[in-house]
């Protein structure tokens, strides 16, 4: 079995996002940048698919040299090989899309995971529309129901579960008012929730090994992918500032303040 | 004249999704600045009824596409059979409230159309060609003004951002169309309902969460929140602590909502709950901390215990009936 597994760059979810005065962008500087949590997710359902089914994980990521960085990251969990996308400039889920599609025509997967949505853009568009530019059946929002810390975890049906003959893939589904479970065809895009997994620590001799695994570079050109974006970002803004608020002394002035001045109740 | 297509959407049980009258809404709102003119769609193993409500919103026409394979909801079908009545309509806006089922469906539906597509849409900018979309970027840190350049542009729609259309004008022609059916590489196998005799989160009025503050007990939370006929929320802490369900979830990871009244009991107020609940209009904060950020952007705060204060507040806003 063979999964290639996304991993974007992003900024560190417990950062302090600030718009530029001019609204061009954000302020780079000070920010950390992570793996996006959604992708890392992917890499660790990759990883135990196929502790289980045998085979290999290959992670992705566009962008500059520095995404070498997540590369690395997902190396180190234990992910096999990567390839590197090199592109810097504005991409948008079109482009983003069109690059993973040659680079999945290119490496065969059974599977492609990747985060429902990068914590960045929050579009949640880029696996539905690869499933749809591949002809590939897609499960999106795959999910656990339970929680990860409880004691019956290991009891549990897991969200992901390849059929018998090796050729389907059952996955649950989170979504509005319940679970779905779903079952595609492999070759198959799988999205990941939240709630998936506990993507694992690094360890020291996981670190030193990804310094040696192969990391191939290809770049839209090689590709033959036009990457001109579709969407333009014409400004950001900072959402308007919430008025301080008040505190109260108790309830009866809450109600009051409720009632007669927000009148919410 | 530019087209604006909303799609409508379906629960399992047949009825109407609440947000799809604010997707209506909102479709009405991009067509009078886009100087064009609204259509619904609505596909399904049989539709029929579901679409005869929709025809007093003030749209041209309802498009209903009925097929025997569409009788449950895969992106892999529904994808398809939209597109043909884009295509057919020349619709060049095609959008949908920003659902689990619309952002499964969204973009699969764009990529086959080829079109750009922006998510979780607040609000419309400028007129005619120029029309802009403003979305949130990390997590609501970032409000964007979007431009998508394709013929046809795709989007979701935040539902709490725009006022649901009115019923009552005039009657819409119901039009039928052929959808194509497509053979999915992707089987339904089971659906299966968390029931609630409470509001779903993202169309609840009024929403009472808990956090960490409450260590799993959600007693005084449901009983506020039946006083109120509120829904309830949750932090991820407490999701992720197994105390409650993860579809309670409130963030960025979560869900997004932004009801009249939000009541957040025993939640510090981490960056990632915040995005999830900070265009609420009005919050209210219980916690014991008084330094605690949820206070920063709540507009009335008691620094008290949650377990004292929420059989109060209950009781005095029971006094109000």
């Amino acid at each position: 079995m063979k999964i290639l597994v996304t991993a974007k760059r992003v900024e560190d979810p417990e950062s302090k996002i600030k718009v530029k005065p001019d609204g061009s962008g954000i302020v780079q500087e000070g920010l950390k940048y992570k793996i996006n949590p959604f992708d890392e997710i992917g890499v660790e359902e990759g990883l135990r698919l196929v502790a289980k089914h045998q085979g290999e994980v290959v992670v992705v990521s566009i962008g500059g040299k520095e995404v070498q960085e997540q590369l690395r990251h997902a190396l180190a969990m234990g992910a096999h090989r990567a390839v590197w996308v090199n592109h810097t400039g504005p991409l948008d889920q079109l482009g983003i899309a069109g690059l993973l599609q040659k680079v999945a025509e290119k490496e065969k997967p059974d599977m492609v995971i990747l985060g429902k949505q990068s914590i960045d853009d929050d579009q949640n568009q880029v696996g539905q529309y690869l499933a749809e530019f591949l002809g590939w059946g897609q499960a999106t929002f795959a999910s656990k129901v339970e929680s990860l810390e409880s004691e019956q975890e290991k009891n549990k049906v897991p969200a992901l579960v390849i059929g018998a003959d090796g050729k389907t893939v059952r996955v649950i589904r989170e979504v509005d008012n319940g679970l779905a479970t779903l079952e595609c065809q492999l070759p198959a895009i799988v999205t990941t929730d939240l709630r998936l997994n506990q993507p694992r620590y690094a360890s020291l001799p996981g670190i030193m090994k990804a310094k040696s695994k192969p990391i191939e570079e290809l770049t839209p050109d090689k590709l033959g992918v036009n990457v001109t974006p579709a969407i333009q970002v014409l400004k950001m803004s900072s959402p308007p500032a919430r008025k301080a608020g008040i505190k109260v002394a108790d309830v009866p002035a809450l109600v009051e303040k409720l009632h007669n001045e927000a009148k919410v109740v | 004249m530019p087209i604006v297509l909303i799609i409508a959407e379906q629960q399992p049980d047949g009825n109407l999704r609440k947000a799809t009258y604010n997707a209506i809404g909102a479709g009405k709102q991009l067509a009078e600045k886009a100087g064009g003119e609204l259509h619904i769609a609505l596909v399904g193993k049989d539709p029929a009824k579901a679409a005869d409500e929709l025809k007093g919103y003030g749209a041209k026409a309802v498009h209903v596409g009925a097929a025997p394979e569409l009788e449950h909801y895969l992106a892999e079908t529904y994808a398809p059979a939209l597109a043909t009545l884009v295509q057919e309509l020349k619709a060049d806006y095609v959008g949908m409230a920003a659902t689990a089922q619309s952002k499964d469906l969204m973009p699969r539906l764009a990529a086959r159309l080829r079109a750009a597509m922006a998510t979780d849409v607040m609000g419309f900018n400028g007129s005619g060609a120029d029309v802009t979309f403003s979305r949130p970027m990390w997590a609501g840190n970032v409000f964007a003004e979007v431009k998508l350049t394709t013929p046809v542009k795709a989007f979701t729609l935040r539902a709490t951002e725009f006022p649901a259309a009115q019923g009552g004008q005039g009657a819409a022609e119901v039009k039928t169309f052929t959808p194509k059916v497509e053979a999915s590489k992707t089987k339904f196998i089971d659906f299966k309902e968390v029931k609630s005799a409470r509001p779903e989160l993202t169309e609840a009025r009024v929403v009472v969460s808990g956090g960490r503050g409450t260590k799993g007990d959600f007693k005084e939370i449901e009983a506020l929140a039946d006083e109120l006929g509120a829904a309830v929320g949750a932090s991820r802490a407490v999701c992720d602590a197994g105390w409650v369900p993860n579809d309670l979830q409130v963030g960025q990871t979560g869900k997004v909502v932004a009801p009249a009244l939000y009541i957040a009991a025993g939640i510090s107020g981490a960056i990632q709950h915040l995005a999830g609940m900070k265009s609420s209009k009005t919050i209210v904060a219980i916690n014991k901390d008084p330094e605690a950020p949820i206070f920063q952007v709540a507009d009335y705060g008691i620094v008290a215990d949650l377990f004292k204060v929420l059989p109060e507040l209950r009781a005095e806003l029971g006094k109000l009936k």
